[in-house]
């Protein structure tokens, strides 16, 4: 009973904590929203956002004049739910968008800490190609790959992984050449420790903060990256309600003034990038202190 | 100083070397290439002609040596679509790429150093939080939605401008803008930024003792210097507005090296595809030597690092 009491005290007491730091409260409730919505797509949303009815196409939003409490956010040029379709394309971008950063974040950090680590011809190889790709601009590499493999929600993932890891391998080096001269690292060599043991057990904890911040940074580019795509037509395929995709769809509609068609759903893409960025800065701050600069 | 520029020239023939691998990895591995360098809807016959063409059935290092040989003589293949030389259709394309990359250069500009310069001379003022908050929506509203509401805005609603196409000088103001939008954050942050470390120097300090007025502080002094980090950016983001200017052009209608990607997506059209990146990675290997060799003459301590 106390016990329970105290706890609710003590995450009473680091909220405020939290609080008086600055903690982006409104940028974190909106990744939550977002993500409720996500997961619980299939209870909200009222209608499938695959199927539309050919004789409702084009509706406006149920404030203009035409339109109806059945749809309430309008309906596209095929007659789908345009409300429906974006609760679905939440799903979209943060499956993506989160599986995309935590693959992209393994890989990069793996690579950094072996890069940083071990030096001599294996940092060399890792560092070139790193400096290679990076020079390369993203949504280039990026489309270059799509046009390669095809578009499918896998590929994309796969796609924005293998384009975004080196951001990760850059910085993480960085980090490990530092931590390799610190005195608990020359312990364990001494102590007679295996490379393998200390970059598992003495390296990778201490380079976790900076990863995590990184991923948290990059969400919210790993998401426009994906609309972009998506929006090429070398992203997520028809008829997935994407994001991206969506606006790609709208244009059509576009010269007509079918205004919600555009508006819509760049607004929730701004939305999740932003409360991205936003939490990411703080992070950044808050964990990392080397990264302020960044 | 000749060795410097030999290293880094070595550095990037190294990455050019690294950029045609990963190219050519990337073709042979994830796939069939002879599916990708032929039409699409290609009989048999055409695939095993492609393979023997292209020697697809040889050993991977003979293949990568004719596809470098084929590119060192500017050979990039034909484009099916245009059945023309895919490097003679990339320059065709060039020139309309370089006017937009310039004109959003200069919208960038126009915003981003007045802007920048502001918030560092009222340094945690209500200019700056409003900078802040433009240089976040800047980075957070993706360019080609951008587009889309000033079509949405200009064309649609007020008649005021094209949307798309290209032709007139009206035409070039909205993709510019969409292009530069982005990049007007980046160069505010960083003007910000350099002009605070300019401001708290020793030298702007002795402008100040000698009394003269703090306009003339900011305008001679202080900007004059602050300027230097902001225009080498500058000069590197030029060359990537050319390579990133995809969905912009797409938005737009407009016949640069972004939209003749995209076409090269939307028509299967391998080779050119392949062109647009392998030059793009080209574009911007040689401007970063080039900063790199700018920086060492400016600065001889860049030079013995």
């Amino acid at each position: 009973m106390t016990g329970s009491r105290a706890a609710g005290l003590t995450l009473a007491w680091r909220f405020a904590a939290f609080r008086s730091e600055g903690f982006p409260l409104l940028p974190t409730l909106i990744l939550l929203t977002l993500a409720l919505v996500a997961i619980f797509a299939n209870a909200i949303a009222p209608y499938n956002p695959e199927v539309g009815v050919l004789g409702e196409r084009f509706r406006p939003p149920a404030w203009q004049a035409g339109g109806s409490a059945e749809h309430v956010l309008g309906t596209d040029h095929l007659g789908r739910d345009v409300l429906s379709r974006l609760i679905f394309g939440a799903r979209v971008s943060m499956v993506v968008g989160f599986t995309a950063v935590i693959v992209a974040g393994l890989l990069g950090t793996v690579l950094g800490i072996l890069s940083g680590y071990l030096g001599g011809w294996v940092d060399q190889v890792i560092m070139r190609i790193t400096d290679t790709w990076l020079a390369l601009p993203a949504l280039t590499f990026a489309i270059f790959l799509a046009a390669i493999v095809g578009p499918s929600e896998m590929n994309i993932v796969i796609i924005l992984a293998a384009v975004y890891w080196t951001r990760y391998a850059r910085v993480i080096r960085g980090e490990v050449l530092s931590l390799k001269e610190r005195d608990f690292v020359r312990l364990a060599i001494v102590a007679g420790c295996a490379k393998r043991t200390i970059m598992r057990r003495h390296i990778l904890p201490n380079v976790l903060n900076s990863a995590i911040v990184l991923a948290t940074l990059m969400l919210g580019v790993v998401i426009v990256t994906e609309a972009s795509l998506s929006f090429l037509g070398v992203g997520v395929p028809p008829p997935k309600p994407a994001w991206g995709l969506m606006l790609a769809d709208g244009k059509k509609g576009l010269m007509a003034g079918y205004w919600w068609l555009t508006v819509l759903p760049g607004c929730c893409i701004v939305l999740m990038v932003l409360a991205a960025n936003l939490l990411g800065d703080w992070l950044r701050v808050k964990l990392d202190p080397q990264l302020r600069q960044l | 100083m000749r060795r410097y520029i030999l290293r880094r020239l070595g550095f990037a023939l190294v990455s050019l070397f690294l950029l045609s691998v990963t190219i050519f990895f990337f073709v042979r591995v994830t796939g069939d290439p002879a599916v990708l360098l032929t039409e699409p809807g290609a009989s048999q016959a055409d695939l095993d002609a492609i393979r023997q063409q292209f020697g697809l059935d040889q050993p991977l290092w003979v293949q990568y040596g004719s596809f470098l040989a084929h590119l060192l003589r500017g050979d990039f293949g034909q484009s099916f679509y245009y059945r023309t030389d895919v490097l003679e259709l990339y320059l065709s394309r060039l020139p309309a790429s370089l006017l937009l990359a310039a004109v959003a250069m200069a919208f960038s500009l126009v915003i981003g150093l007045p802007t920048g310069i502001v918030a560092a001379v009222r340094v945690n003022g209500w200019w700056d939080s409003a900078g802040k908050i433009f240089a976040l929506l800047g980075l957070s509203m993706p360019s080609f939605w951008v587009g889309l509401l000033m079509i949405l805005f200009f064309s649609v609603y007020l008649g005021w401008l094209p949307s798309s196409g290209s032709g007139t000088p009206l035409h070039v103001l909205m993709p510019a803008f969409a292009l530069g939008w982005y990049f007007a954050a980046a160069h505010m942050r960083l003007t910000r930024s350099s002009m605070l470390e300019v401001l708290g120097s020793e030298y702007v300090k002795l402008a100040r003792l000698k009394g003269l007025p703090e306009a003339l502080v900011i305008a001679k002094h202080a900007f004059k210097n602050a300027l230097i980090p902001v225009l080498t950016l500058a000069g590197i983001n030029l060359v990537l507005m050319v390579n990133v200017a995809v969905v912009v052009e797409t938005v737009f209608a407009w016949p640069g090296v972004g939209r003749l990607l995209y076409e090269g997506i939307a028509f299967r059209d391998f080779p050119v595809v392949q062109a647009t990146v392998l030059l793009g990675g080209v574009m911007i290997v040689t401007v970063n030597l080039v900063v790199d060799v700018l920086y060492a003459m400016i600065d001889p301590r860049i030079r013995y690092e």
